[in-house]
């Protein structure tokens, strides 16, 4: 990436202390895919005339379906955390693990740099995730005007990191495809994971319906 | 009617002119601070020839073994794949189509596109579905995981490293440097450039 991030000077811009000019308010639509403006005409469904998708000036039902989302993520939350997410057993000892456990288990053998990646990818980023997605789509709904560059930073903060959370999944599944040795030990995943694999793709998903724009539609608005 | 002439910020709806930049400079959004398009200095070759590596790279990673365990002379090894299959037997196939959709079947379908679109561009001619390709592309971007696995595969060799004898298999190295093929490729790959020389209809 290089050092300096130019900064666009436009008539836009220098209107900032007014309304600032945005597609809706010009009457466009902004493409999501291949970002093409285009005025809709009134008689056709909209669609962009370059790649065909569907245009929307803003998501459709962004705030509903993201409260949505964000429920069904909260309430997997709680069996994501107390369920085991792996059944380990052996001739000498059977244990289950939860996700708390797995790091538990990784700090006390000494590798706590891992337990603490761990603990952040698995634990911290899903709960602030979803507390970050809570707040958003809140004052968004509140057409708050409060903090509007701190909330577009933490949005694309929490696009980034979501995925991260992947992370206790993938060591799951190579514990289970590679501990298999029959009468020694074997190691099965449990009801827990799948929860948790859920409330990494619903909260994915709630990133993705939950749109940024609204942020700043309240300062469009402010002359009207 | 079309304003080709203007841009509009993704994350704030913003109006802009865009600029014309310095090969490797990024545009920011004036208000909301997202980053708009970054002007790419090299042309569609050296992605294409990324790809092409990806793809070896993709095939080795999936075929061979990631690691090896022994325990009291008994010897197991397991591929991506080989992991999948083991969930999917436990009943969980939930989890192993997720394992199997993130790690092993976006990131082929996303080098898959990618050559479909880059060769015959590179021989002058544009292929049919341009349109419909670009956009699953931008729809795969965030299911596409290689980079988390990786760090699954170090957190799971750590792990097993206590109970038994891990030995690195040809996967785990491949995956290493697929990472970074796979975030070479989409760091050169300019979409803005394909979408530009398309027709826009009246
Ligand atoms: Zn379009
Ligand atoms: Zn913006």
């Amino acid at each position: 990436m290089s050092a300096d991030q130019p900064h666009i000077n436009s008539d836009a811009d220098s209107a900032t202390a007014k309304a600032p000019l945005t597609a809706v308010r010009a009457g466009l639509l902004n493409c999501h895919a291949c970002g093409l403006l285009s005025r809709p005409t009134a008689h056709e469904a909209k669609r962009c005339p370059r790649c065909g998708a569907h245009l929307h000036s803003r998501k459709p039902d962004s705030i509903t379906r993201t409260w949505a989302l964000l429920a069904a993520a909260f309430i997997l939350y709680i069996p994501a955390n107390l369920l085991p997410v792996m059944h380990t057993s052996s001739i000498l000892y059977s244990e289950d693990d939860t996700i708390m456990s797995g790091v538990i288990y990784l700090w006390t053998s000494g590798s706590w740099p891992l337990a603490i990646l761990v603990f952040c990818a698995s634990i911290t980023v899903p709960l602030a995730k979803l507390i970050a997605l809570t707040t958003l789509n809140w004052s968004v709904q509140r057409s708050s005007r409060w903090k509007q560059q701190e909330r577009a930073r933490l949005y694309r903060l929490v696009e980034l990191v979501g995925r991260w959370s992947m992370l206790d999944i993938f060591v799951v599944a190579l514990m289970v495809g590679l501990v298999h040795f029959r009468a020694l030990a074997t190691i099965t995943a449990g009801p827990g994971a799948i929860a948790f694999g859920a409330v990494v793709v619903i909260t994915m998903f709630a990133a993705m319906t939950f749109d940024p724009r609204l942020i700043w539609d309240p300062e469009n608005n402010q002359d009207e | 009617m079309i304003d080709s002439h203007l841009i509009a910020c993704h994350d704030c709806d913003l109006l802009l002119k865009p600029p014309s930049l310095r090969p490797g400079a990024v545009a920011c959004c004036p208000r909301c601070g997202a980053t708009l398009y970054r002007e790419i200095k090299h042309g569609h070759e050296r992605v294409l020839a990324f790809a092409l590596a990806a793809v070896v790279l993709y095939l080795l990673a999936n075929c061979f073994p990631i690691m090896s365990l022994e325990i009291s002379g008994t010897k197991v090894s397991c591929t991506l794949v080989g992991a999948a299959l083991a969930l999917w037997n436990q009943g969980i196939q939930t989890l192993s189509i997720l394992v199997m959709a993130t790690t092993v079947i976006v990131p082929g379908l996303q080098l898959l596109i990618l050559l479909y679109l880059l060769i015959p561009m590179q021989l002058r001619h544009m292929p049919p579905y341009v349109p419909e390709l670009l956009r699953t592309l931008q729809l795969l971007r965030p299911w596409s995981m290689i980079e988390v696995f990786m760090l699954g595969i170090l957190v799971s060799l750590s792990k097993l490293a206590a109970m038994a004898q891990v030995i690195p298999g040809i996967a785990l190295w491949s995956f290493a440097v697929l990472m970074f093929m796979m975030t070479a490729v989409f760091a050169a790959f300019d979409a803005r450039r394909v979408w530009r020389l398309l027709p826009v209809m009246q």
